[in-house]
């Protein structure tokens, strides 16, 4: 039932879950992927720290503890305290974005982690998008994966508000409503090539979004 | 009193039961699937039922539990305001104080029964310092548009709604020990005023009252909810320190009031282009898409209850 997860990462996930609802009241929307106990890769829109706790909130229990979120190791784990709620608090998988430095191959270590059953949260863009653009350009990450691992889901996963709940540099959040939207899975084509591919995952991401009149699913 | 409570539980758990038989029966009778109208009715006395346990249980730890059972709301209500607004980076500050201090404060006061204070803090204090805060910043982007949302928040979210609890602490002689029972007429009557105005509004409704707010707001709904209600009021007046004329006549004008709250609700949503608040409560949405009308009746029946009986 643990999948994999120590008691520690259990608790505190279940914490941040109940912390996460008090604060934001998050509720998924299970638009065309509800949840059905195969291994996954939520793809997200990045723009806080808190939204992988927001993804990971929405999920089944069980899901919740066999999912890990992809960061970035030269954030994460760096320092004491931050290394400390990566590796031991939350189940995170850290990759190493620095390609030049790097000592490991942040492919395979994500890869390593499907391979021993774990769900990811992964943030295709690469890094928290600071800009007006909605979404920025998907890195090659998503497509290496699906490529290797086609048995994997890819689910869609559009965070709403979670960037004015706790945008960069905040520490406090502020109590807003925020929402997760889970699109239907993207499945890579027999030799699909990778830029279309990519942009075909990314408009699916971006479809989920809420149009700019305001209107709401 | 505790003679009076009973009376009120067990009418209010005869008036749910006989709803939710009838909607029983209605959903059996009815071709399957349920049309939407249905559905939303079952849902909505689902609902009830948690909130009728919701704030009975608050009841049970007396006055301390309704005025935390209302900072609650204030805090839900708040919340929701404040996602439909527009907010800037700076106006975080201002935004957490409203959640962490101005609330927390307002509530304080109130179980610390210092009128003096509680009934001038928002509109005084918080109306010069929040904008004070906001300008310190230097962000001036839309710096009116922003300072006004912010104001109209914390009244109608924090300072308005802080005047059912209020209702406690007014010393009404002969009616010592009996504050929570006016609260649960002013809600009684406001919430029943609702319900009615619904009912009244699908069985007969023809001619709307403002076609561009909202399209389930009738005349016929209106008029048969009001008087509906007002005739319930009379009726309880045994909560109260009111004749049953008199009672009839304050819960007419909070029905009236609760009417406007929630007119203008609807219209700051329609600006928004959104159904609802939220959707924290099944069937109904939001947490204010069911407290707007008592937003408006609670202040205006406070201090008419102040004004004439104390």
């Amino acid at each position: 039932m643990r999948g994999g997860a120590s008691l520690l990462q259990i608790a505190s996930g279940s914490l941040l879950a109940v912390l996460a609802r008090a604060v934001t009241g998050v509720r998924p929307i299970w638009a065309g992927s509800a949840p059905n106990g195969r291994q996954r890769i939520y793809f997200a829109n990045h723009a806080s720290h808190g939204d992988f706790i927001l993804v990971s909130t929405c999920l089944t229990p069980f899901e919740r503890s066999r999912t890990a979120a992809v960061a970035g190791a030269d954030y994460w784990g760096s320092g004491r305290v931050r290394q400390f709620i990566s590796r031991r608090l939350l189940r995170t998988v850290l990759v190493e974005r620095n390609w030049v430095e790097r000592t490991a191959d942040p492919m395979q270590v994500m890869l390593d982690a499907l391979d021993t059953g774990q769900s990811l949260i992964f943030f295709p863009e690469g890094t928290r998008n600071m800009t007006e653009e909605p979404l920025l350009r998907f890195r090659s990450g998503l497509y290496n994966l699906a490529a290797a691992r086609p048995d994997v889901e890819l689910v869609p996963c559009w965070i709403e508000n979670m960037s004015r709940v706790l945008p960069k540099g905040a520490l406090l959040p502020i109590p807003l409503l925020c929402r997760v939207v889970f699109g239907e899975s993207v499945m890579l084509n027999e030799g699909e090539d990778r830029k279309i591919f990519l942009d075909r995952a990314r408009q699916a991401l971006l479809a989920l979004a809420p149009q700019k009149d305001g209107n709401s699913r | 009193m505790s003679d009076d409570t009973t009376r009120l539980f067990i009418g209010l758990v005869g008036v749910l039961l006989t709803a939710s038989v009838v909607a029983g029966v209605l959903s059996w009778r009815s071709p399957k699937p349920l049309r939407s109208t249905l559905d939303n009715l079952n849902a909505r006395i689902k609902a009830w039922w948690i909130m009728v346990a919701g704030i009975s249980f608050a009841f049970l730890f007396g006055t301390g539990g309704v005025i935390l059972l209302f900072a609650f709301v204030s805090f839900a209500a708040l919340r929701e305001y404040v996602t439909l607004t527009n907010t800037r980076h700076a106006d975080r500050w201002t935004l957490l104080g409203m959640f962490l201090i101005i609330n927390p404060v307002q509530y304080y006061l109130i179980w610390i029964d210092w009128y003096g204070l509680y009934s001038i803090f928002i509109p005084v204090y918080c109306f010069l310092a929040m904008p004070a805060l906001t300008a310190m910043r230097g962000d001036t982007s839309r710096f009116l548009e922003r300072v006004s949302e912010q104001q109209w928040g914390i009244m109608l979210s924090v300072y308005c709604i802080s005047h059912v609890p209020a209702l406690v602490t007014l010393p009404i002689p002969g009616n010592e020990g009996r504050g929570l029972l006016l609260i649960a007429f002013l809600i009684a009557t406001v919430q029943g005023s609702d319900v009615l105005q619904y009912v009244f509004g699908k069985l007969l409704g023809r001619h709307k009252v403002a076609p561009s707010i909202s399209p389930s707001k009738t005349w016929e709904g209106l008029i048969g909810g009001i008087a509906c209600a007002s005739l319930m009021g009379a009726g309880l007046y045994w909560l109260t320190p009111f004749s049953p004329l008199e009672a009839g006549a304050l819960a007419a004008l909070s029905c009236v009031m609760g009417f406007f709250g929630g007119l203008v609700a609807s219209a700051i949503k329609r600006d928004r282009g959104v159904k609802d608040w939220g959707h924290m409560i099944e069937g109904h949405g939001g947490m204010l898409d069911r407290a707007d009308s008592l937003v408006f009746a609670a202040p205006v029946f406070f201090h008419i209850v102040r004004y004439a009986w104390t």
